[in-house]
């Protein structure tokens, strides 16, 4: 469980993240929603310390990231895995060697083990003959599937997940919702989502928090949104035509 | 500058994984060394024939030997035109190399990733860097040394001068210090090649033309470097 209280990030003048408290449960997957320039993204590279906060407090299973010495917060950055929007898989290395970097940086397993822990995590995304290519020859949404691979591979406790939907068709983006839902539960982790795909909220929700300005203003599940009448959700989820037929 | 030395204090901790390191460094000597031969080796003969020549024509005088056209040629490529101008060379092929390499890496966000998995990403991806290039670039200036003197030779052979007096000025009042001197410079040279065009390639902010700006400033910055620091290093060696 992720719990952050009050947290605060502002860049010179600009205060992104004004004050933020959520918490983020175990084996369940909890999005994050808000328009673009919400502060989605920075709050969540605030939630795995690629941004330090100017103050709050951000909470690991009873660890407080902001009091972790250098090696601690190594040693918990080794338990989260992330997939970015853009994927960023190293594109001079083979999709293998993206899967295994981790494990052969840290887990001091040998090569054939770590080979193994890469296939087995290739077939978990169903890409089993993908290991000896580079990451150009793959398209956007198998590539968006090694980005997930490769963030399992140390078998983390807390998987960080940036609009893992951006730029895929909708089909697809179903399949890496899925996925990303079914290894949530098989793994037990505490998995995080950036998203503004209000077809993910409502497939994969189950705990929801809508950012605005800065702040949350609002939280719940993915049946819950769908109801509510909180007049800043209502005018984010029916701001499309396809959702305003459904809702009328 | 603060930024700057910050950056190489994470540069030098210590690595995650000597043989992870290790491979990056094997990966960066063939990439920022061995891949600079064939450019050192061209430009070196070149530069060597003309330096020659050029010596040649402005010493054409009865009362001056032409020996010392060999010598002249000698210590201008030892001194200078190896160390300093070969390494202002690579400062535009290696300088630019890096420093786009890690830009982009870090607007594509491959920066980012490597921190989330708890890789120190400016030990990992420059450290290697500079270690490559210290102990490739002695070995590049050396070479580029001998091919700037066989390059002398080569005009001799064009008819500047006879090869008996070119290969005797070779040898005349040679002092072997000045490869020390021109090593000592290379080393550091390389240092500063490699970590000015890292700290403008990791710090990039933006897109694809930041990359392009940065790029750009991480040569300039690297020249102006090593022609400063030549100066120094000229006056605290040689004077």
């Amino acid at each position: 469980m992720i719990e952050v209280r009050d947290i605060h990030k502002s860049f010179g003048e600009h205060e992104v993240l004004k004050g933020i408290d959520a918490t983020f449960y175990k084996g369940k997957t909890n999005l994050i929603i808000g328009q673009s320039g919400s502060g989605k993204t920075v709050f969540l590279k605030s939630l795995v310390g690629l941004h330090d906060i100017d103050s709050g407090d951000i909470d690991y299973d009873g660890s407080s990231l902001g009091k972790l010495g250098r090696k601690e917060r190594k040693k918990l950055r080794t338990e989260m895995g992330m997939v970015f929007q853009g994927n960023a898989l190293f594109d001079s290395i083979t999709i293998e060697e993206n899967v295994t970097f981790a494990l052969s940086m840290f887990s001091g397993m040998a090569e054939s083990e770590r080979r193994d822990r890469a296939q087995f995590c290739l077939e978990r995304v169903n890409l089993p003959d993908v290991g000896k290519k580079f990451p150009a020859e793959l398209s956007g949404g198998m590539q968006k599937r090694v980005a997930i691979a490769r963030a399992i591979s140390m078998n983390p406790k807390y998987l960080f997940c940036d609009e893992p939907n951006s730029g895929l068709d909708p089909k697809t983006a179903i399949v890496i919702d899925k996925l990303l839902q079914e290894i949530t539960e098989e793994f037990g982790m505490t998995t995080v989502i950036n998203t503004h795909d209000m077809n993910s909220v409502i497939e994969i929700g189950d705990h929801i928090i809508f950012i605005k300005n800065g702040k949350k203003a609002w939280q719940g599940t993915g049946e819950e949104i769908l109801n509510t009448d909180s007049p800043e959700i209502v005018d984010f989820v029916y701001s499309s035509e396809l959702f305003k037929r459904i809702r009328k | 500058m603060g930024n700057y030395m910050v950056l190489l204090g994470r540069t030098f901790r210590k690595p995650e994984n000597a043989k992870m390191y290790y491979r990056a460094f094997i990966r960066d000597l063939e990439l920022l060394g061995l891949n600079s031969l064939g450019i050192v080796a061209v430009i070196s003969v070149f530069v060597g024939a003309v330096v020659t020549i050029q010596t040649a024509f402005n010493l054409d005088d009865p009362l001056i030997p032409d020996y010392y056209i060999a010598i002249a040629t000698r210590e201008s490529i030892i001194l200078e035109f190896s160390p300093t101008i070969i390494s202002l060379i690579l400062a535009g092929k290696v300088g630019s190399n890096i420093a786009s390499t890690l830009g982009s890496m870090r607007v594509s966000e491959q920066i980012d990733a490597l921190e989330v998995m708890g890789v120190n990403s400016a030990s990992y991806l420059i450290g290697p860097k500079i270690a490559a290039l210290i102990f490739f670039n002695p070995i590049l200036i050396i070479l580029s040394m001998g091919l700037g003197l066989v390059g002398g030779y080569l005009a001799s052979l064009g008819g500047v001068m006879s090869i008996e007096d070119y290969t005797y000025g070779l040898t005349v009042d040679f002092d072997a210090y000045h490869i020390t001197y021109a090593v000592i410079k290379t080393f550091v040279f390389a240092f500063l090649i490699t970590s000015i065009s890292a700290y403008f390639g990791y710090y990039v902010r933006g897109g694809a033309i930041e990359v392009g700006v940065n790029a750009t400033k991480a040569v300039v910055s690297s020249s102006v470097a090593i022609i400063v620091s030549n100066y120094m290093l000229t006056q605290i060696l040689l004077v």
